[in-house]
This record gives C-alpha cells, structure tokens and sequence, in this order.
C-alpha cells in the first residue's frame, strides 16, 4: 500500500461525492476558459490584419465613404506596393438574423493583397470572371449549407434597399491563417454599380499593402495629413488596429467578462474547499489509525494535501479538456460572433496557476489538520 | 391471549454469494407483564429478532403475532403508525437528536400521535417525570450525563403507553452505577407500570434483573438454568 | 406526521461553514444571474422606452435602420402635407425630418477605444413632436448656427462634450450649447443639431428619416396605408416606438442567451456543490435519521425533511444574491447597438420579476440539489444505520 494509494483509495470511498466534486470543478474551469477564451480571441484579432496592409477609411465614421479618385494617388505614395478597395454591402439573407459579412471588391487587385484568401485556382477565375459570383467563406457556406454553383438571393438594405440581388456562388474559400474569419462573404464592385446605372464611385475603404512595415506609422501619417483638409478627410491605419476599433464597439465587455471569471474562480473555491473540509472532518479516526500504524506526520500531510491535489488537477483537465473540444476542435464560436475562438496558451497557464491556489486553498488546512492530529485524542472517538 | 407469539421463524441473510440463516424455526411467548431478558453470543441474532418483532425487517418465514397483529403482514406505512403507537424502542447508543432538547427527544413520538401541542407537552413531561428527569427538560443531549441521556431514552420510549417495550443493550456503553440505575427503572416500569419489556444483553447482571431469561445460540432459544422467577 | 422544522434549522445551525459556503455558492450563481439579465433589461428598455406609439417613423421602403435610409426633400414635403400629421396651435405641422448618421469618437482623451456616436439633425419642431426631450443645460441650438446639444449619456462618456466646447463633426466645427435628457431612451447618446446645418458636412442634401406626431392616435394604420400606397413615394411608415423596440431584439436576445448560458453552467456547479453538503449532512445523521424511522416516522417525512434543508439553504442563497445585486441596479454602461451599429447608453435595470425569478432559480437549485440526498437518506437501511458508531 502505497501513498498514492491510501489517495486514490480514499476518493474511492466516496465515489459520489469524489465525482460530484470533480465535475463541479471542470465545469466551473470550463466556463472560465469559456469567459478568457472569449476575451483573448477578441484581443488577437487585433494581431490577425497582416502588419503589410494598411487600411484608409473615412475619419468621420466607419460608415461614410471615399471618393474612388483617392485610388490613383494612394497607389502612387511612396512605401505603397498595391492598392484596392471595399465597400460594405449590408445585404440581408432570408431574415436579418442570418447576419454575416458582405464586401463589394475588385477582385484582381483586392486577391493579390489577401494571400490569406485560399482559393483553388479554377474557382479563383470564375469568381474573378463573372460579375454576380460571390466567393463566400468556407465557415460560411457550411452553417448555411451552401454548394458551389448555387444561387443566392440578398436583400439589398443600402443599394436598391428592399429588391433582391441574386448571387451565383463560384469559389469557396479556406482561410490561409489562423484567426482570419472564413465566414465572409465577397462579390463584385462593378456589380454593385449597376444600382447606381455605371458609376458608384466610392469605396468603403481602401486597402493599400505596403512593402516595409516598420515604414507603416509614417506612410499613415503621410496619408492622412494629405487629405486632412479636403471634403473626406482620412484615417489611415495599420489592419490590426483598425480591426482593433471594431472590438471596442463591445464596450464595458472585457471589464465584464473579467468580473464574472472572477465569480466563477470564486465559486469553484468554495466549492472544493467545503468538500476537502466535510471530508476532513470525517476523517479523523481513519488519520488517527494511519499514525498508529507508523505513518510520520509529514506522510499524512502529503496525503490528505495529496487529494486535494487529485480532485483539483482531475476537474481541472477535464474542463480544459472540454473546453478544447468544443472550441479549438469544434470551431463553435457563439453562431460567428466571436470567430476564430480558441483557447490561449497563456488561458492555459493562468488556468494551471487556479490549480495551484485551488488545491493549497482547500487542501492545505486540513493537511495541517491531519498533520498535527494527536493520536491518543483521536482515537477516543474511535468507537 | 399471548402479547407476543413467534412460531417457526427463520430469518436467512444474504452476504453476497452465502447465505447465513439466523434462526432456523423459532418459537417465542410472551405474556402481558412479561420482563424477559435475551442472551447469547455476538452474532446470534438477537438485535435482528428485535428488529422484527418491530417490524423493522422481515422474517424469511414463519409468523409474528403482537397485541394480536400480524407483524410481517403489515404494509409499511400501517407498520410505521403501528410502531409509533405500540412499540417503544431503547438503543444502547441512547440515539438522541442532539439539537433537541430532552423534552423535544421524548416529545418526538408524540408528533405521530393526534395529540395536540399542550396534550403532548404533558405526557411528555409525564414520562420524564417518571425517569426522575424533570428539571433536565430544556437540557440538549451534550448536557447530559449518559445515564441521564438513557433514561430520556427511556422517557421516549414510555411516552406513548406502548404495548411492548424492545430493549437493545440499554446499559451496554454504561458505568455500573449509571447501569444499575437504569435496570432499576426498568424493573419498576415492569412491576409498578406492568410494561412488557423484552431486554437484549450480555451482562448477566442485567439479566439477572428480569424475571425470565432465554439464551439465543445457534439459531435455537433455550431456557437457561438458573434463571430467577 | 411531519418532522419539526426546528430540527432542521437547528441541525444547519450545527455546521455553520458547510451551511455558509452552500449558501454562498447559490448566492454567486444568484447575483450573476440577476445582474445579467438586469443588463439585457437595462438595455431593451433604454430602446423601448425611446420612442411613442403615437408617432410616425419614416424611412426609406425596405430599410431597417435609419442609418441605410434616404429621404429627399420632395417625398419630405409630400409627407409633412399630409393630413394625418399633427398640427401645433399655430399650423405649424409636428414633423421633423432627421439628417442621421453615425460618427467616431474615442471613449478617453488618449485616443483609446472608440464608439460609434449617433448624430441627428433635427427640424426645429423636433422638440414637440419628441416632447421627453427636456434640456438639462444651456440652451438649445438655435436655427441656422453651428451650434449642437449633446444627450447626457453621451456628454458624461466622452470627452470634450461639455457646454463651451467645440467639436468636429464631418467637415465643420460646431459649438455645444446646451446638454438634454430623454427619459433614459436611446436619444440620450446622441448629438443633435439643425439639419440644414448638418446635411451640409455630412451626406448632403438629403434626409434619413421622417417623424411626426398622429393627429389621431388611433389613425395609425390609416396614415401607414395612405403614405405606402403613395406612387411619388418610396416610403416605409413605422410606429417610432416598435421601430426602436424592434432595434434592441439582437441584442436583447444575446445578452439574453449569455445570462443564460453563464448562469446555467455555474448553477450545475453549485447543485454538485448542494448535493455534496447534503449527503454529507445525511451520512452524519443517518443514526438520527434510523430513529426517527423506528419511531414511526414514514420515510416520505424523512425525505421532506431534508428536502426542506436544502430548500432553506438556497432560499437563504437566493436572498443573499439579491441582496448582493441591488446596488448593481441604476449603474450605467454603454455599448454598440449591432442592428443601429450607434453607441446605446443604457442603467441596469433591476425590476421585481428578475428579483423573484432569482429566488425562484435559488429554490429550485435546492430541489434539484437536495432530491438525491433526501432521497438516500429516506432509504436508508434502518437496522445497519443503528449499528453504526
């Protein structure tokens, strides 16, 4: 009989109470991953936009435009190595419920400056061939069933607002990178036109890649001290931070999360603690009898410590172990609003750190405990 | 009429894949007034006869007969109100509810009785007076010494007028002088108050106390030679 | 036939940290549960209580929020001519035809996060046709100034909104004159002006939207049918309350599905957590429990007994949390309205039914806790349990 045995005999002898322990570890580990998880993945997005690409939009408000005509003299600044642009589309499918992400594009230059869009070629070129394709994310034709080849109908809210715009889906795409969304959608500038019968002539925003990152900062400046005076003045910035913008429209979220991580650290606590201390308590005869046999006060320590060990490091895989299947295997991302979740390595580390304090913090009383238990007191309560 | 009639019991238990039979064919009376003491080795089945005279379990076969009714015949929720009402019950571990005070402990058959609160509270009151425990009635258990503790266990058991009252080792966990007190309590609730008493032990001290003993050994209830009037 | 509640609140007086930390646990589910669907509350009802059911929206045909819409000056006037608009004292109609858009700001002075602030040029007869629009400092802008008023909601979250400052809005410098109030309803967080002001540094002449008050409150349906039907218009007519109302639904229902979706998984932790105490709590008294069996009790008393030990313990958990939530009630926050896509500041908004629903979800975390165990106990093997030491 060994000393883990005497453990692992231990939490034997109460299965149900030793399971039901465990389990409300892992589910409460679980959910704070869940709450991390969410809120890591959210900050890295800001890290997704490749630091090569730099995005000019109005400075006024995400939804007003640029005039097309800034292409030509954004293409020709210094530091600049592409241009294209993009256009909000705002369609709705079947019901606005359905919401996803919908750019109008020039899809030659807009591809060459997204690497990470991964098409297989013959796709790529009857995209880029036909004026109503759509080239739609992988993410994004599975959770509507999509085929290639099928046609789709949008319902226009910004351009021709309540008349359908068919679509015939000609390329699925893979994303070429972790974190960056397959779950978008995109079609052409030019189709896009035809609701303003030739000439929209103006653009979203524009993409510009650029051949030296560290230059980013001063071809933004550049940018925007150009235009700070004409009718649409701009705001140039790097991907990561304009995407970076979008996540602060969330608002008080983060400091919320964080709040109810923190209940739910709290709650998992008290939860073990109580149990090691009602478990404890029982004990008392059985440590009394294991001292008696010959075992040091230094071995019951370990032993009694050695459960809480157990139990903490048990519920705590196996709420990791969940919480990796459901998000970094099964890619569930809360129906597309927080693509790209995963769990964090360093989730990982705070999580083993909780570990840690959990088992100190509901072990390390009662092993004193039993440490210190004076046999001759103890077994007058032996019956 | 007997007050207890036991004929051919047999009670087998089931320890995993063997089967042990307690008694095999037992037969038991007892009359009105009858203070009757249970002897014999550990393991005998003594506490289990008990236990079925109660009605707490149930015999393999044969027939149990007290105050005229068929024991093991009984459904279980007629079997509950039918203890509460005829059997009192003294544990050698006296099994006091140790948030309760003595009052409330002796109060507590009572509850399933139709008496109403301050019916209760007397009769409650009644019982410890008749243990000589009035003025311990607001004591908790941990007040008490355990002679005193067994005789609220006394008191409980009274409480009720019960028919037949099944004693478990009542002065097994006592001292002696604790011990003698409370077999002289039974033995004046046997002549003063005529109650039944069926007393399991192995102190023959104690057996010595009732007017009748039997030895329980091997599944076979014998006289013992020697036993007082 | 039943056992005395005495004896179950004294036994949980006997393990008062075993007590305590049960009720704790209920108490954390409790709070989080109450405080988040405050939140959802606190926000559907900023948006629903925005607009009346006697006023008209007006958009253009198939657009959901004002933000897509356009509306010319023509179909305007059309509109305002029409008899089911309201008519003030002195003729002059209850219509205000809304410039709108929806601009950048940054929440603090160091350029951090930013929202997306609504903007709203105004007709002078805004101030009537929305009458719960009380200044609360200064004055309003004046006709034909560069001058704008800022609700309070977004006056305290963002700097440089105070009465005396000068903002930026498109091409222009305007001046804030005056900060308002709304009842707490969505116009709170956002910025107004004169609409010829700002159709002039924003997307030019046209408008976003239309709003008048009904001459008659009952006409609704008349005046919806009468403006669609019109072949010079391509218009689509809303009540402005259930306009505003249907813009908090996707919202609403996610922070919705968060409460519960957090709470739940915290709540099965803390019924593991109320099972263990509880069958602690039997396996120490099972003596008590064989007596009272022998004694006559029935089983299904047992049963109750204990059932209403747990029950206690989450009743106490469910008070405490919402004891623990209440000073949440009343504290604003902000956040982006996805279907508007502008900046919402809203107060959580504790009401009655979430506290009793709280409780309710405490008592029956207890049941659900306590069946198991009250259950085992009442099961119990009457002749062992004597027997044990």
């Amino acid at each position: 009989m060994t000393r883990t045995g005497i453990v692992v005999a231990n939490l034997r002898r109460r299965k149900r109470r030793t399971l039901l322990t465990i389990m409300g570890v892992a589910i409460a580990m679980f959910l704070f991953i869940t709450l991390r998880s969410v809120l890591t993945t959210l900050s890295d997005s800001g890290e997704v936009g490749s630091e090569n690409r730099l995005i000019v939009s109005n400075k006024t408000g995400f939804t007003f435009t640029l005039p097309m005509a800034y292409a030509t003299r954004l293409a020709a600044t210094a530091g600049v190595s592409g241009v294209s642009w993009s256009q909000w589309f705002g369609g709705v499918y079947i019901e606005p419920r359905n919401f996803f992400a919908q750019f109008a594009i020039d899809p030659a230059t807009y591809l060459a400056l997204y690497p990470e869009i991964v098409i297989p070629e013959d796709q790529k070129q009857a995209f880029i061939n036909e004026q109503t394709a759509a080239l739609v994310g992988r993410g994004l034709a599975e959770r509507f069933g999509w085929q290639l080849g099928q046609t789709i109908n949008l319902q226009g809210t910004i351009f021709r607002p309540g008349e359908d715009w068919p679509f015939t889906i000609r390329a699925i795409y893979e994303s070429g990178r972790g974190g960056f969304p397959d779950n978008t959608m995109y079609l052409h500038y030019a189709y896009l036109e035809q609701a303003f019968g030739g000439e929209f002539g103006e653009a979203g925003s524009f993409v510009l890649g650029i051949e030296d990152p560290a230059q980013a900062a001063a071809i933004a400046a550049a940018i925007d001290d150009s235009y700070e005076n004409s009718a649409a003045s701009t705001k140039t910035q790097t991907e990561g931070a304009y995407n970076l913008g979008f996540v602060g429209l969330y608002g008080n979220i983060g400091f919320f999360l964080n709040t109810i991580g923190m209940a739910v650290v709290f709650a998992i606590l008290l939860v073990a603690a109580n149990t090691m201390a009602m478990s404890a308590r029982e004990r008392i005869p059985e440590i009394a009898v294991l001292k008696t046999v010959g075992f040091t006060d230094r071995a019951v320590f370990a032993i009694v410590l050695g459960e809480a060990f157990a139990m903490a490091i048990l519920g705590a895989g196996l709420g990791l172990a969940g919480a990796l299947v459901v998000f970094n295997l099964g890619e569930f991302n809360f129906f597309g609003f927080i693509p790209g979740l995963a769990v964090a390595g360093r989730t990982i580390l705070l999580m083993a750190g909780i570990t840690l304090i959990l088992t100190l913090a509901s072990g390390l009383v009662p092993a004193r405990a039993a440490g210190r238990l004076n046999v001759v007191e103890a077994l007058r309560h032996v019956a | 009429m007997a007050l207890v009639e036991v004929k051919d019991l047999t009670k087998v238990f089931r320890r995993d894949t063997q089967e042990i039979a307690v008694f095999d064919g037992l037969d038991l009376t007892m009359q009105q007034g009858d203070f009757l003491a249970l002897m014999g080795p550990s393991g005998s089945g003594k506490s289990t006869l008990l236990n079925l005279l109660a009605g707490l379990d149930r015999p393999t076969s044969g027939t149990i007969t007290v105050g005229g009714h068929d024991v093991p015949g009984m459904k279980s929720r007629q079997l509950a109100s039918w203890r509460a009402g005829n059997i009192g019950f003294i544990f050698q571990l006296y099994n006091l509810i140790p948030v309760l005070t003595a009052m409330q402990n002796v109060e507590l058959p009572l509850l399933l009785t139709k008496f109403r609160s301050k019916e209760r509270r007397d009769r409650a009151l009644t019982a410890l007076k008749v243990v000589g425990l009035t003025e311990r009635a607001d004591h908790y258990p941990r007040q008490l010494s355990g002679g005193q503790e067994q005789r609220v266990g006394i008191a409980r058991a009274i409480v009720t007028d019960p028919q037949l009252i099944l004693a478990d080792e009542p002065t097994g966990d006592l001292d002696a002088k604790s011990a003698s007190e409370i077999l002289d309590l039974l033995q004046r609730l046997n002549r003063e108050f005529d109650k039944t008493i069926l007393m399991v032990t192995h102190d023959p001290n104690a057996a010595d106390r009732a007017s009748r003993t039997l030895h329980l050994e091997k599944g076979v209830l014998l006289e013992a030679a020697g036993s007082s009037i | 036939m039943r056992i005395p509640l005495v004896y179950n609140l004294r036994s949980l007086r006997q393990r008062p940290a075993t007590s305590a930390a049960t009720v704790a646990g209920i108490a954390l589910v409790v709070v989080t549960f109450v405080g988040m669907l405050a939140l959802a509350d606190g926000f559907r009802a900023a948006m629903v209580s925005t607009g009346r059911s006697d006023n008209v929206l007006v958009v253009r045909r198939g657009s959901d929020s004002e933000l897509t819409s356009t509306v010319a000056r023509d179909q305007a006037s059309i509109v305002s001519a029409f008899p089911h608009v309201a008519t003030d004292a002195d003729g002059t109609p209850l219509i205000t035809s809304d410039v709108y858009v929806v601009i950048t700001r940054n929440r603090d002075v160091a350029g951090g996060s930013e929202a997306n602030v609504p903007v709203r040029g105004v007709g002078m007869a805004a101030f009537r046709v929305r009458d719960q629009v009380r200044m609360t400092e200064g004055r309003p802008f004046e006709r034909g100034r560069p001058e704008v008023i800022v609700g309070i909601g977004t006056a305290l979250r963002f700097p440089g909104m105070n009465v005396g400052d000068e903002i930026e809005l498109g091409a222009g410098r305007f001046t804030v004159v005056g900060h308002f109030e709304a009842d707490g309803g969505a116009f709170e967080s956002e910025i107004w002006g004169e609409n010829e002001q700002l159709m002039g540094v924003f997307r030019g002449p046209v408008f976003q939207s239309l709003t008048f008050r009904l001459e008659d409150p009952q006409s609704f349906d008349v005046a919806k049918s009468a403006i669609e039907a019109d072949p010079r218009l391509q218009l689509g007519v809303h009540r402005e309350s259930a306009f505003f109302a249907g813009q908090s639904e996707l919202l609403t229902n996610m922070l919705r599905f968060l409460a519960i979706f957090v709470t739940g998984i915290m709540a099965i932790g803390a019924v593991f957590g109320a099972i263990n105490t509880m069958d602690t709590m039997v396996s120490a008294r099972s003596r008590e429990i064989a007596l009272l069996l022998t004694l006559g009790f029935r089983p299904r008393s047992v049963m109750a007994s204990f059932l209403m030990e747990s029950t206690l313990l989450a009743l106490a958990g469910g008070i405490l949390g919402c004891l623990l939530a209440l000073p949440l009630n009343g504290v604003t926050t902000s956040t982006t309205n996805w279907q508007s896509f502008a900046e919402l500041s809203f107060s959580v908004n504790i009401t009655p039914p979430v506290l009793a629903i709280g409780v309710v979800f405490a008592v029956g975390m207890g049941i659900v806790g306590g069946f198991l165990p009250a259950r085992h106990a009442a099961k119990q093997v009457i002749a062992q349990a004597l027997r044990k030491a």
